[in-house]
Parts: structure tokens; C-alpha cells; sequence
């Protein structure tokens, strides 16, 4: 032991001075990661303290589980976790099945050109921003101009403020989420179905099965793992609401339905200044995110013996 | 023979019935676009008055001649090409070297380095301590802040290291043999080799970059810098107000829905013309997406 450690030291040495290059590269990474991402989780501590900016965050002091305590006995925030859970339920329900629909039935078409030009259009969306889709909701949706509404008349309907009523948001906010990403995610699912044995469907065709049997029974089973996957990092991520849609879209009018913890910790934290607080609601939303990330990562290290990352 | 008939006109019903529906999703996708472009050449009269279905009414570049004599609608276009070229430069300047060094098998704290970045993509600090870290690293309020703040995450580095390490060791060692140091086996072996990967990461970059809003709000209070998103939620944001009251005002030939609509399409055209050529890296992406640690 004693007469190889210098040893050690010596290979150590030799070895940075000859991958002295490496190391600066990864440098800057490593750098930025420390500044960008770890220092944030070091100021996670005024979560416990009574922060001001006179002090910073170091010269703040502790207030144990006050923060929590407030959270947890006010109905705002119990309100916005509520609206969170609901809204991803209703979204990962409603806009889960889409894309897989959408894959299997892009699969089924044999018309080359048709098939590229639907496909060339449905992903656009995707690299749309969420100002623009806001933008395009406002107009569509407004009481005097939208076409929505122009749409209602024409069948004789009363115009609806549909952006001031809070039982109109969540189903504006899912639908215009499906239209956007509903194209872009069933790549994954082509995907999926392109490595599916295509024997499969030859001894199929063989026994005169119809292209809807074997849609529904070899395409849809044998995409079956991927759809799980894709299915249990969704619920990992259930907490991870757009809510930059959200802000964009929401009105105090229609706070109810649509308010969620990350729209909350900003208009109290970084417009109402109340960091504290809002690091605390940010906190308890980081951890119960951890743990359904890793409990996703889990069963599908189980289900699939390779893990998401 | 009778069956085999039987299924092929089934068949040709279900094909038809697919394509019919693929068609009307498409559709439906297409039409948003097709409406706010009909809004933004119509007169603002018409538009406001919700006439406008898939043509202009009452043809006129009246709301683009508005939105194009406002200074701060050039002066935030200028910056989202700032932020989108620069903070694209900016990340490939990190994220290369980096997923180079981590996709080296001899590197001291390997597994520690990667569970570091891996890390950040489980557990996130959240809003406000980004934020306030931000502020007290003055980063607030500066084209350099909010470049340096987002040109790295976890996804795109193990992107690029698993795909840095799927290159076949002999093409290093031939490297190697001729006398090569790190540096350049990065850049004369392992990029020219990387493309469909690096398109990918450039593709990523430049779309958040030039779709990113929320931040660049919270970060800018100097009008000179804020990109097209943040000017346009401005505007929108006074539509909405404006909404409110009931009434959308009615500015001559122009109205704020046709004005709005204006901005949106001038946001939109861009990626439009990319469009087309970032199309090819889509599948391959989404491939390489599907990361392992």
C-alpha cells in the first residue's frame, strides 16, 4: 500500500498531463452545471428561512417549516395543487391516446405523397411558439372577433366569453396542447412500429386477415412497449404542467380552474417578491417530481430491464 | 375467391376511411394558421367584427404596414436572431467539448461527472432560486445573461456523448497513430462523423431559442432587449385587457386582431423557411432522443 501510493500519484499526474485537453473541455460543462443548476439548489434553502435581499441568502434567518405550514393552510395553493393534478390527468387521459391513434393510422397509408404532406403539416406545430399558439387562441376564442363564436351565431347560439369562464379553461388549454404536440409526439410511435417484424403480417395475409385485424392485433400489441414506456414517463412528469401556456392564457376571472403551482410561485414569488414562499411551493413541487420520476424510472427498469435514462 | 373479394373491398373502405379522417386532422391542424393569416391581411373592421373565416376581408396591408413602422417590432426581431444565433453558438461552444470529454473512457470521475448532469434532469431548483441566482449573479436585463443562462441542459450532453460513443474506436486510434491530441480528434474525426446528431442538437437549440418567451419576460426590463415573443405577448396582452371591456377597438383600417395577427405571422415565416430543412433531422432525432445514461 504505502510504496504505491506515490505511485498512484505519479499515474495521476501523467495521466493529466498527457489528457490535460479533455479535462479542459469538460471544464465549461462542469462549470456551468455547478453555476446554473447546483448553486439554484443551494439557495432551495430560503424554503426554511425568512429571506430578504438585504441579507441574502446566506444571512437570512432559519424559520424552520413556517413556509410549508403557511402553504399547506392556504386555499390558494392547495387550490393550484388540485388544478395541477387535474389539468395533467385530464391532458395525459385525453392527449395520451392521440398520437398512438394518429401512428397507427399514418402506418395505414399507402399513398406516399399524401402521407408526407399530412405528416410535414401535423408536426408544425411543435416548433410553434407558446406566445403564437396563445395568440391564435385569443383571436379564435374573443367574444366579438373569433371565429368561434362567429361559428356559434351561425348555429344560432349566444356568443360565450370563453377565456373569462372557468369551467371553458381546461378543455381550451388540453385542445389547443393535443393540436399542437399530438403530430410531433406520434413519431415516436411510427417509430415503434417500423421495427415490427414484418413476417408478422405476411403469414397474416396469408391466413386472410383484414388490414383492421391486423391493425388491432400485430401493430397495436407489438408497439404495446413502447406505448407503456412512453406512458410511465408521462405520469413521471405529472407535475410538469405548460404553464407558460397557462400564464398566457389565464385571467383572474378564471384562477379557479386554471391556476397552477408553477403559475402561482410566479405571481407571488417573482412578481410579488414573496421568494420564501414561493421557494418553498417550488420545493415541495421539485420533490414530489423526484419521486415520481424515480418511481417511473423504476417500474420501467422492471417492465422493460432497461432504464429511461 | 369469394372471400378473399369479401376482405380486399373491406380493406379498400378502411383505407379510404383512414385517409379521409388523416385528411380531416390535417386539416384541422393547417386551419389556425390559415385564419390568423386571413385576419392579418383583413380590414380591421371586418376582422373585428368576426367576419374573417379562411380569406381576408376587405384585402389590406394596412395591419402589417402598422406593425412594421413600430421600432420596437424591429428592435425585438433584431434580438431573437441575437438570442437564437448566439445562444445556439454559445451552447454547441459548451455542449461539444464537453459530451466529448464524458464520452471518454479514461476520464477521471467519469460515473461522478455523468451523475451530475444526469441529476439536473430528475431534480430542478425550481423558479425563484433560478431566479434570484440570476439576479445576484447580474445576469438580469443583459443579452449575455440570458444566453449563458439556458446554452446547456442535461438532455443535450447525453445526447451527444452516447452518440460520441458509438463511434468506432478505430477511427481514433488511426487518429492516434498520426500523431493526433484530443482537440483535434474532436474536430477532424468525431464532428465530420456527428452531423446527424449535432443537427439535431442545433435544431433543438435554435427552436427553444427562438420559441422562448417565459424567461426572457421575467429576466428583461430594458424594451431595447426583449426578443419578438415577449413583444408580441405585449401586445396580446393588450388585446386581452382591452377584451375586458367588451368592446375591441376599432382603429381605422386596422384593428388590434388584425395587428396581432400581423406579428404572428411575422413570427411564424421564419420557421416556415426553416422548416424544410430541419424536416429530415426529425426522425433521427427523436431516435437519438430516446437517451440512456
Amino acid at each position: 500500500m504505502q510504496t504505491s501510493s506515490p505511485n498512484k500519484v505519479e499515474r495521476i499526474w501523467r495521466h493529466l498531463r498527457s489528457n490535460w485537453q479533455v479535462y479542459a473541455m469538460l471544464a465549461p460543462t462542469i462549470i456551468w452545471f455547478l453555476v446554473f443548476n447546483y448553486k439554484p439548489m443551494y439557495g432551495l434553502q430560503i424554503a426554511f428561512k425568512d429571506y430578504s435581499i438585504f441579507r441574502g441568502i446566506d444571512g437570512s434567518p432559519w424559520v424552520g417549516l413556517e413556509h410549508f405550514d403557511t402553504l399547506f393552510n392556504s386555499d390558494q395553493f392547495l387550490r393550484a395543487l388540485k388544478n395541477t393534478f387535474m389539468i395533467s390527468m385530464l391532458s395525459l387521459i385525453f392527449g395520451f391516446p392521440v398520437p398512438i391513434l394518429l401512428a397507427l393510422m399514418f402506418n395505414e397509408i399507402t399513398h406516399h405523397v399524401f402521407k408526407r404532406t399530412a405528416q410535414t403539416i401535423v408536426y408544425l406545430p411543435h416548433f410553434i411558439s407558446t406566445v403564437i399558439i396563445a395568440g391564435i387562441v385569443i383571436t379564435a376564442f374573443s367574444p366579438s372577433a373569433g371565429i368561434v363564436n362567429a361559428l356559434l351565431e351561425w348555429l344560432g347560439i349566444d356568443p360565450i366569453y370563453f377565456l373569462i369562464k372557468p369551467e371553458w379553461f381546461r378543455p381550451i388549454y388540453i385542445g389547443s396542447g393535443i393540436w399542437q404536440e399530438a403530430g410531433f409526439s406520434s413519431i415516436v410511435f411510427l417509430a415503434a412500429i417500423a421495427g415490427v417484424n414484418p413476417s408478422l403480417y405476411e403469414s397474416a395475409v396469408v391466413d386472410g386477415a383484414s388490414r383492421w385485424q391486423m391493425m388491432w392485433k400485430i401493430t397495436l400489441p407489438s408497439i404495446l412497449p413502447t406505448i407503456i414506456i412512453m406512458l410511465i414517463i408521462r405520469i413521471g412528469n405529472l407535475l410538469e404542467v405548460g404553464f407558460e401556456l397557462i400564464i398566457l392564457l389565464y385571467q383572474p376571472a378564471t384562477y379557479e380552474t386554471a391556476d397552477v403551482i408553477n403559475t402561482l410561485i410566479y405571481r407571488q414569488g417573482i412578481q410579488g417578491a414573496q421568494y420564501d414562499l414561493a421557494a418553498a411551493a417550488g420545493l415541495f413541487n421539485a420533490v414530489v417530481a423526484f419521486v415520481l420520476v424515480m418511481t417511473a424510472n423504476t417500474i420501467s427498469k422492471r417492465y422493460s430491464r432497461t432504464s429511461l435514462w | 375467391m369469394q372471400n378473399m373479394n369479401l376482405y380486399s373491398r373491406g380493406d379498400k373502405l378502411f383505407v379510404y376511411v383512414n385517409m379521409i379522417l388523416i385528411g380531416l386532422f390535417t386539416i384541422s391542424t393547417l386551419y389556425p394558421f390559415i385564419y390568423i393569416a386571413a385576419v392579418s391581411f383583413s380590414d380591421g373592421q371586418a376582422a373585428a367584427a368576426g367576419t374573417v373565416f379562411w380569406r381576408p376581408i376587405g384585402l389590406t396591408l394596412a395591419a402589417y404596414e402598422r406593425v412594421l413602422s413600430e421600432p420596437l417590432f424591429w428592435s425585438s426581431y433584431k434580438n431573437t436572431f441575437i438570442y437564437t444565433f448566439g445562444g445556439t453558438l454559445v451552447s454547441l461552444m459548451i455542449i461539444i467539448p464537453g459530451s466529448y470529454a464524458l464520452s471518454r473512457q479514461n476520464l477521471y470521475g467519469r460515473r461522478f461527472w455523468n451523475l451530475m448532469i444526469a441529476f439536473t434532469m430528475w431534480f430542478n431548483a425550481g423558479l425563484i432560486p433560478f431566479f434570484l441566482n440570476m439576479r445576484d449573479l447580474g445576469l438580469m436585463d443583459s443579452y449575455f445573461g440570458l444566453i449563458i443562462g439556458f446554452a446547456c441542459n442535461a438532455f443535450n450532453i447525453i445526447l451527444l456523448r452516447n452518440f460520441f460513443e458509438g463511434i468506432p474506436e478505430s477511427f481514433e486510434e488511426a487518429a492516434r497513430m498520426d500523431g493526433a491530441n484530443d482537440f483535434q480528434i474532436l474536430t477532424k474525426v468525431y464532428l465530420p462523423l456527428s452531423k446527424p446528431a449535432l443537427a439535431t442538437i442545433i435544431l433543438f437549440c435554435m427552436v427553444a431559442r427562438w420559441n422562448g418567451f417565459f424567461w426572457a419576460m421575467v429576466l428583461l426590463k430594458d424594451e431595447e432587449k426583449i426578443p419578438l415573443q415577449v413583444y408580441l405577448r405585449q401586445v396580446i396582452a393588450t388585446l386581452q385587457d382591452d377584451e375586458e371591456f367588451g368592446a375591441s377597438l376599432i382603429q381605422s383600417v386596422y384593428s388590434f386582431e388584425t395587428v396581432t395577427a400581423a406579428i404572428m405571422v411575422c413570427s411564424i415565416i421564419p420557421v416556415l423557411i426553416f422548416y424544410p430543412f430541419i424536416q429530415k433531422y426529425f426522425n433521427k432525432g427523436i431516435m437519438l432522443g430516446g437517451v440512456k445514461e
